[in-house]
């Protein structure tokens, strides 16, 4: 188990092993992404009260998801980089960053774009809506304070530190904004997705899309990763013979 | 100089090898905690600068609501808790830079954090002169703002209570900010950018709580949340601030 | 490129069972560059080293990791025998560091920064401050704020410290710069009196040490 822990900490073993899954699931993503679209749109009844709006909750659900995800993701890499200094773990962190803050402009603007037919507005201070906003500029000062410091190895350990912090911070955030909102304000009559039952017909494309947006998102990290790997591992020998490999193929 | 030279060591040291003994450990704690928040309300006081600028700020924030929205009373009542806690908000992040910054350049901190003692009461005990000098005097004159703003007087002893419960959260987890940024040449902008998210749950219940106040509904809850945030981050703020001092000195 | 770093004695030092510090093989890169690897010494009780290299050798680098308030190194450290993570606090109770930044805050007056630095490791009495100031050529100065003293003076204020420690072990990150003859003078046998007295000392400087006992050094260049 430990061995298995501390080999996956190494950069090289990840970059070699990383590029034999890369295929399958871009393979198993398109795969996912082709029903899942397909079906979504074209085959899920309109709603009774939304009509095709509805649809943009494919997009909008696991895009959500993910970037509700990520802070946890970060958090844990954070805390195996300052127990275990795995160099692997920041770099995945340093990845997850930008990402998850893509993901979570994506869901505000499809959030955005839902809000508009239901609520006649394209900002409401929905308390999801306003959690993930919240999320999203801590995932910018995560960034900010990456960018701001020179040094890789002391960045790397304030972005933990920042990133554990964060994520002990977000859920009391989201209770918070949560209980400002319901209380605050006359509750919004209609929340997203959940108030009526769905049925099946309804749910099994969506869980389609949350895999396929999942795959999306693993290989948008496992692409930037490598990338991270190669950039901190320039002055290693072996990535030194695969550039050398790459310009004789 | 010369004589001293001359003096045998045996004269010259003040303590003898190894003079600290376990037993004294528990004393010598506290006695490091103290010495530490005395040492920093003495600064304080003989740079009476830190004192007042935050405390014009929030003077100066506070009154640009009226400027900015409407002079009319009731549009100004029901803003009133909102501008309040946002203003404090702001001057609490205003003063954090003083906290580490000044024993960082003069190398005051790389003692601090040689020191045997726990460094969690270290650092508490500079978050809380860090709160006597900044936090307390905003608490002390919000009442005053507050009446400016026409707060209704029910919500009084609100505002006080929470922002005597909210504004040590703000310094507790501004510090956090500090210790990781104290290194940087500019931080000034990214200490905001890290820091604010990070203190909306106090905002939210405290402006709440005022507002909840003055139109006269129940309290309880805003207060026990309140002290649920101060209880967590009194035990894990300082701590997350000596891990990000030691990252910062690295 | 920098490759491993040697000592050198220039006096055979009396082989003593534990020494007081060890380091094994030390190990620490900066920015893709080496600056000591395979490092090996050991300081016991009555040594005196003098770490030496050229600008960027790795001098300051190694006496903060040696502290603990750098991170990033390979590597094993040995207090007494017993690995330094293992009794934290045990090797910081015995660790008395002086670095670039002398740790004074302008502000306060030399009393009060002595009074609180010491008060950090062991309480000290008023008396012993103004002793501990006398000696170090700055009578009568114990109430004057250190923003008005030159920054010999600042660095006398700090070097105070070393008469009012308990520690056994003295980290000394160029502690000559700003003293004038007198001062080193006076350090200089201050040094000599600790290591006299069954403690051990880790400097580095450019400044060539003239003191009345042995003197290891300890070269990172090469």
């Amino acid at each position: 188990m430990w061995q298995w822990f501390f080999r996956l900490g190494s950069p090289k073993w990840f970059y070699e092993m990383s590029g034999k899954w890369l295929p399958w699931l871009f393979v198993l993503m398109t795969a996912l992404l082709s029903v899942g679209i397909v079906w979504a749109l074209l085959y899920v009844p309109q709603d009774y009260q939304q009509g095709d709006t509805i649809r943009i909750m494919y997009v909008h659900v696991p895009v959500a998801s993910i970037s509700l995800a990520c802070f946890p993701l970060m958090a844990v890499a954070g805390i195996i980089t300052l127990v275990w200094k795995m160099k692997l773990a920041d770099m995945v962190a340093k990845c997850a960053a930008p990402i998850g803050a893509w993901f979570t402009a994506v869901a505000l603007a499809t959030g955005a774009i839902w809000g508009q037919p239901i609520w006649g507005t394209w900002w409401a201070w929905d308390a999801r809506l306003t959690s993930m906003l919240i999320q999203f500029f801590l995932l910018i000062g995560v960034i900010a304070l990456r960018s701001a410091i020179e040094s890789t190895d002391a960045a790397a350990k304030a972005c933990a530190l920042l990133s554990i912090v964060g994520a002990i911070n977000v859920p009391i955030i989201k209770y918070s904004v949560e209980w400002w909102n319901t209380l605050h304000q006359p509750a919004s009559n209609f929340s997203m997705a959940e108030d009526s039952p769905m049925g099946p017909e309804i749910w099994v494309p969506l869980v389609i899309m949350i895999f396929a947006v999942y795959c999306f998102f693993v290989i948008s990290l496992i692409l930037s990763t490598r990338n991270e790997i190669l950039e901190r591992e320039r002055r290693s020998q072996w990535v030194v013979d695969l550039i050398a490999d790459e310009r004789t193929n | 100089m010369s004589e001293a030279s001359k003096t045998s060591h045996s004269s010259l040291f003040k303590k003898e090898l190894g003079a600290l003994g376990v037993d004294q450990e528990q004393v010598s704690t506290f006695a490091a905690f103290s010495a530490t928040l005395r040492r920093d309300l003495l600064i304080a006081l003989k740079r009476r600068n830190d004192l007042l600028n935050p405390l014009m700020f929030f003077l100066i924030v506070v009154s640009l609501f009226p400027l900015g929205v409407s002079s009319d009373p009731q549009e100004l009542t029901r803003i009133a808790a909102g501008a309040v806690w946002v203003s404090a908000l702001l001057a609490s992040m205003l003063s954090l830079d003083n906290l580490f910054r000044a024993d960082y350049e003069d190398g005051s901190l790389e003692q601090l954090l040689l020191s045997p003692q726990p460094l969690y009461f270290m650092v508490l005990a500079k978050n809380i002169s860090h709160w006597l000098i900044s936090g307390l005097p905003v608490v002390l004159l919000a009442p005053l703002l507050a009446y400016m703003l026409y707060l209704p007087a029910d919500a009084y002893w609100t505002l006080v209570l929470t922002l005597l419960l909210g504004t040590p959260v703000l310094s507790l987890f501004g510090a956090i900010g500090v210790a990781l940024t104290v290194g940087l040449g500019s931080r000034g902008l990214i200490l905001a950018v890290i820091v604010l998210p990070l203190t909306v749950p106090v905002l939210i219940i405290g402006a709440k709580a005022v507002t909840d106040a003055s139109l006269g509904l129940p309290l309880g809850m805003h207060f026990s949340l309140m002290g649920a945030l101060l209880a967590l981050s009194l035990s894990l703020a300082p701590l997350a601030s000596a891990a990000a001092l030691k990252i910062s000195v690295n | 490129m920098p490759a491993s770093a040697h000592t050198s004695s220039d006096s055979a030092s009396p082989s003593q069972p534990t020494p007081l510090l060890r380091a094994q093989n030390l190990f620490c890169e900066r920015d893709d560059r080496v600056l000591f690897s395979d490092l090996h010494f050991s300081l016991a009780a009555g040594d005196l080293m003098q770490v030496q290299g050229s600008n960027g050798s790795g001098k300051t680098t190694l006496l903060r990791i040696l502290c603990g308030l750098n991170s990033s190194y390979e590597g094993a450290l040995f207090w007494e025998g017993v690995p330094i993570e293992e009794d934290r606090e045990g090797f910081l109770s015995s660790l008395l560091y002086l670095g670039h930044r002398v740790g004074v805050n302008k502000v306060l007056t030399a009393r009060e920064n002595l009074r609180w630095s010491c008060s950090l490791h062991a309480p000290v009495s008023d008396a012993e401050i103004e002793e501990a100031l006398y000696s170090v050529g700055l009578a009568g100065y114990a109430d004057i704020s250190c923003r008005n003293m030159s920054a010999g003076q600042q660095q006398r204020v700090s070097l105070a410290r070393l008469l009012l420690s308990p520690a056994r072990l003295w980290v000394l990150d160029e502690p000559f710069t700003t003293l004038d003859v007198r001062g080193v003078k006076v350090l200089e046998n201050l040094l000599a009196d600790h290591v006299a007295r069954g403690g051990a000392v880790l400097v580095t400087t450019h400044h060539t040490l003239e003191v009345p006992c042995a003197l290891r050094r300890l070269n990172l260049d090469r």
